[in-house]
This record gives structure tokens, C-alpha cells and sequence, in this order.
């Protein structure tokens, strides 16, 4: 079978679900998603969907703040027939040492000058926001009540369905196993389906966008690395903000539907493709989120699982165009927050892809920085 | 059977699913309990789909006409029991 595509997205998460939906809304004509798997199988269906505005760059907050104005009207914006579950009762950061409060300190000015509606908060205050907070050894913290999150699965679908109906082609199960490249140009890839010819194709394929990349010849600084992740049995509405410790590498929400998410940033996770899971990691959250808020000491755990984080190192994402490979683009290494900024990244992605002014900057988030030592410093990564 | 019938059908008890949801599911083009569990949150409760999963995997098989034996069964998650988190901060490594 050959078959012609204006663009073939490689990945079907939020990501690539976000770049396809916006392809087709600005008016590229055949749009194809290929997702190996079904839809949000990768780190999208996994992730604690959290969603923060409290970052330490200029580019990362405004990317987050832009993003979550797009999850406050996701509903309406893609027509969705549910409800994406967007949870606004705010993040609460937690200050544990001084360093980490002049950190704090020197976000929220530059949160507020970006029009975030953050402050920085006593412990007392802390406690007030969230009562069964134990505040022992708390030095400060910061809270935004815009931030929170959302259900992921219904994220996706309602990129998924609103894709659709202008046109765009999803094929779940359907792996892309090579990519034509020729005279330094993309001509398209290669499933078991057989061929589909296109001048464009995406890189959205999340814990293997380094694998993906190599097939187009583009060798990126991408790795994965498992992170794991439990919830309980749902309870009475209890906990309005995500509460989040870098000090102890935890964070903790209540869902709307009553259950409690939480996972830690552990270093000692092993890289690679391996999604199991660990006792230890277990038994860890557990004596750190039951030590910061104590009630949850009577709440059942139901179930543990694990995902990819894609990593690269600075700890921020790839967006756009391989130099190397005119019509091969990338939406990679997301490094465990890729899902609170799809809803932009799939626009100023496809802005790029079209040759369109980027609603705003991304150029930063080349590939050649790292060649380039451009890193960016971003001080609020988990 | 009715649509009415079909609501008045739990197939997962422990969130409270109906026949109906999950046939509406099977509609829309899911073919596979990794799916459905993840939109309707069947088979995600205390039980992690002891009762439901078989009855599901039935609904796919007949809907879609793909062979019971091949509909795709979901990852099973631990843990077994559910324990309580004041339980496992208290236990060894
Ligand atoms: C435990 C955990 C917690 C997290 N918490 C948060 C959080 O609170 N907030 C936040 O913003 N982010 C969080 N993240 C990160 C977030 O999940 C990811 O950054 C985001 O989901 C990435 O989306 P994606 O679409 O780029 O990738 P994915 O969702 O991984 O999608 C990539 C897809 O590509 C497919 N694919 C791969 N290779 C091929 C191929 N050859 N052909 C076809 N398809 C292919 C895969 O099957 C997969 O479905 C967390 C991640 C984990 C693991």
C-alpha cells in the first residue's frame, strides 16, 4: 500500500495528539497520527497530569501559563463530550531550607511580573490553605491557585476526537518501524501497513523519541527513565491544592474523583525501557507523605504503576526542527512535564511546521543548543 | 435490551459503571479493556477488576465480533490487598 500524507505524527500522547489537532485547525489537509500502541499508552496515560504556572524561567512560565488558559477552556475549545477533569484548587511548594526559599523568593517576582497570581506564604499560612499540612520544619512556601490538574485520559481523547473531525487520521496499532530520508529531505515512513509518502513528519514518540529519531539518521541527547507513581482508594474531598516537596522529592493530589495520585522524583530509578515497579518505592512514599500529612495514614493503596520520563540535560524539552533533516520534527524530552505544556506545544509546533510566526518564542528549544552549551536553567524541576 | 436496561446494569461495582457506559465506549471505537478501563475507570477500583473483567472482555468479544480468546487483556497491578499507607510506611524495606 502507498499511501500520501501531508504529515505523519510518529506518537499518540498529548503531545502528538496536541501537534496533530492544531496541524489540521490551522489548516494542513491530510494529518496522520501513527501510535503504536493505543492512544496515551506511553507516559501521558501514566503521568500525575499536574499542572504549574511556579516555574523559574521566563519561557517555562509562560509556556505553563499559556497552556493552563488552554485547559480552562479545553472543554469548549475541542467540543468535548466529557469533561477533562481540570481541577483549579492550586500547587502548594513547599521551602524546607533557606536556599530553596531565595529560590522561591526570586520565582515569584518573576511569576508575578509574568502575570501569575502566586505569593509566597508563611507555614502558618500553608496551613491554613491545606489544615492537615504537618508544618514541622516548614520555612516558607509558595501557592498558585490557578494551577492543579487534569484527568490525562480525557485530555487526550478530546484532542483525539476534536483532531477527527477536522480530518485528521489516528491509527492506533500501527508502529512506524523506518523513515525515508533522501538528499537531506523526509519522504515518509515505513509501517507493517505498508508505505505512507510525506514531506513532514513528527517526532512525538515520547520514551523513544531517541530511537525514532535514529531512524531519520538524527542522533538526539535524549534518554528514558522509569518513574514510578501509586494511587489510593478515593475519600471525601480532603486536599484542594497538589502539594509539592522538591526537599523530600514528593507530591501528592487529590483527584476529583476522590483518590489520592502521589510519586516521588527518585535519582536512582534505572534508565531505559523497563516500566516495573518496586516495593521499595512503596514503602518510601509512603513514610514521606504520611509524615507530611498525617491522615492519610488510614488510606488503602490500590494500585502502583510506572512510566518514562524522557530526559535530556538540561531537563527541558526539544521543539522543533532536526537541521540535519528538513521535514523532521521533534516534540521530545519533556523530562516529567510534558504534560502541562501540550496544549502549547502542539500549537507553536505547528506554527513552526507551517512556516507561521510562533505565538511565542520557542527557538531556544532547538536541538543545537546542546551543541551550541546553550543549556537552560530552569531551578524548579522535580 | 434498552438503554434503560442498559443503566440499570453495574458491570463494575466499585466505580459504579454501568453496561451502558461501557457499551457506549465500545461504540466510539475502543476494542481493548486497556482502554475502556482507562475512560471509564472500570476495573480500577478496590477489586482492580476481578468481577468486571470478564464480563467487559465479553462485551468487546460480541460487539466487535473479535474472538473472547483474543481480546486483550488488561496489565494487572499490584498490590493483591489493598493495604493502608500508615501500613507500609511502618513496614521494612
Ligand atoms: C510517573 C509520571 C508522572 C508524571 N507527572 C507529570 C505531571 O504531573 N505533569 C506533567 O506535565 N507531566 C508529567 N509527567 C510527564 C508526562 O507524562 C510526559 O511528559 C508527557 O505525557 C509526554 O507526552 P508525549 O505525548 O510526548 O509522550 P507519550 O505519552 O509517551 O507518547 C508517545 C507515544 O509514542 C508511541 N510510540 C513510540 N514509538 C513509536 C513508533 N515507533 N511508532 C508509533 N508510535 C510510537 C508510544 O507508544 C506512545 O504512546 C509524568 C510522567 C510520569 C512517567
Amino acid at each position: 500500500m502507498l499511501d500520501l500524507a501531508d504529515a505523519v505524527i510518529i506518537g499518540g500522547g498529548i503531545n502528538g495528539l496536541s501537534v496533530a489537532y492544531n496541524l489540521a485547525r490551522l489548516g494542513l489537509r491530510k494529518v496522520r497520527v501513527l501510535e503504536k500502541n493505543y492512544l496515551a499508552s506511553g507516559a501521558t496515560g501514566r503521568c500525575g497530569a499536574g499542572v504549574r504556572q511556579q516555574w523559574g524561567t521566563e519561557m517555562n512560565i509562560s509556556l505553563a501559563r499559556a497552556s493552563i488558559k488552554k485547559f480552562e477552556v479545553m472543554n469548549d475549545e475541542l467540543g468535548y463530550y466529557r469533561d477533562i477533569e481540570f481541577k483549579q484548587k492550586g500547587y502548594l511548594m513547599l521551602a524546607y531550607t533557606g536556599k530553596q526559599l531565595e529560590q522561591f523568593q526570586k520565582n515569584v517576582v518573576l511569576q508575578r511580573s509574568l502575570g501569575v497570581p502566586v505569593s509566597l506564604i508563611t507555614p502558618a499560612e500553608a496551613g491554613g490553605i491545606v489544615p492537615h499540612l504537618n508544618t514541622e520544619g516548614l520555612l516558607g512556601a509558595t501557592f498558585c491557585p490557578e494551577d492543579g490538574h487534569v484527568n490525562p485520559f480525557h485530555a487526550a481523547e478530546a484532542y483525539a476526537l476534536a483532531a477527527k473531525r477536522l480530518g485528521v487520521e489516528i491509527h492506533p496499532f500501527t508502529e512506524v518501524q523506518a523513515i525515508l530520508v533522501e538528499d537531506g529531505r523526509v519522504r515518509g515512513v515505513l509501517t507493517a501497513a505498508g508505505t505512507v509518502a510525506t514531506p513532514i513528519v513528527v517526532n512525538t514518540a515520547g520514551g523513544y523519541s531517541a530511537e525514532v529519531s535514529r531512524m531519520a539518521g538524527v542522533e538526539i541527547p535524549t534518554y528514558s527513565e522509569r518513574h514510578q507513581i501509586l494511587v489510593t482508594e478515593p475519600v471525601e474531598p480532603l486536599q484542594g491544592p497538589m502539594v509539592i516537596s522538591f526537599y523530600h522529592g514528593i507530591y501528592c493530589q487529590q483527584t476529583p474523583h476522590g483518590s489520592f495520585i502521589m510519586g516521588q522524583g527518585d535519582p536512582n530509578e534505572p534508565k531505559g525501557h523497563d516500566l516495573g515497579h518496586s516495593w521499595q518505592f512503596l514503602t518510601e512514599v509512603a513514610r514521606k507523605v504520611t509524615w507530611l500529612l498525617p491522615p492519610l495514614k488510614g488510606l488503602r493503596l490500590v494500585r502502583q504503576w510506572s512510566g518514562s520520563y524522557n530526559m535530556t540535560p538540561d531537563a527541558q524539552p526539544i521543539i522543533g526542527e532536526a537541521a540535519e533533516v528538513k521535514g523532521f520534527f521533534l516534540a521530545v524530552g519533556f523530562s516529567g512535564h510534558g504534560f502541562m505544556l501540550a496544549p502549547m506545544t502542539g500549537q507553536l509546533l505547528a506554527e513552526k511546521i507551517l512556516g507561521l510566526p510562533t505565538t511565542l518564542p520557542i527557538d531556544m528549544l532547538g536541538l543545537e543548543r546542546f551543541a551550541r552549551g546553550e543549556l537552560i536553567r530552569e531551578p524548579s524541576v522535580v | 435490551m434498552t438503554e434503560e436496561q442498559e443503566d440499570q446494569i453495574i458491570i463494575c461495582r466499585c466505580e459504579d459503571i454501568t453496561l451502558r457506559e461501557i457499551r457506549d465506549l465500545i461504540r466510539r471505537g475502543y476494542q481493548t479493556m486497556d482502554e475502556i478501563k482507562r475512560a471509564s475507570r472500570a476495573g480500577m477500583g478496590q477489586c482492580q477488576g476481578r468481577t468486571c473483567r470478564s464480563l467487559i472482555a465479553q462485551e468487546i468479544a460480541q460487539m466487535t465480533g473479535q474472538p473472547l480468546a483474543e481480546v486483550r487483556i488488561p496489565t494487572f497491578r499490584p498490590p493483591i490487598r489493598p493495604v493502608k499507607l500508615g501500613v507500609l510506611a511502618e513496614a521494612e524495606e
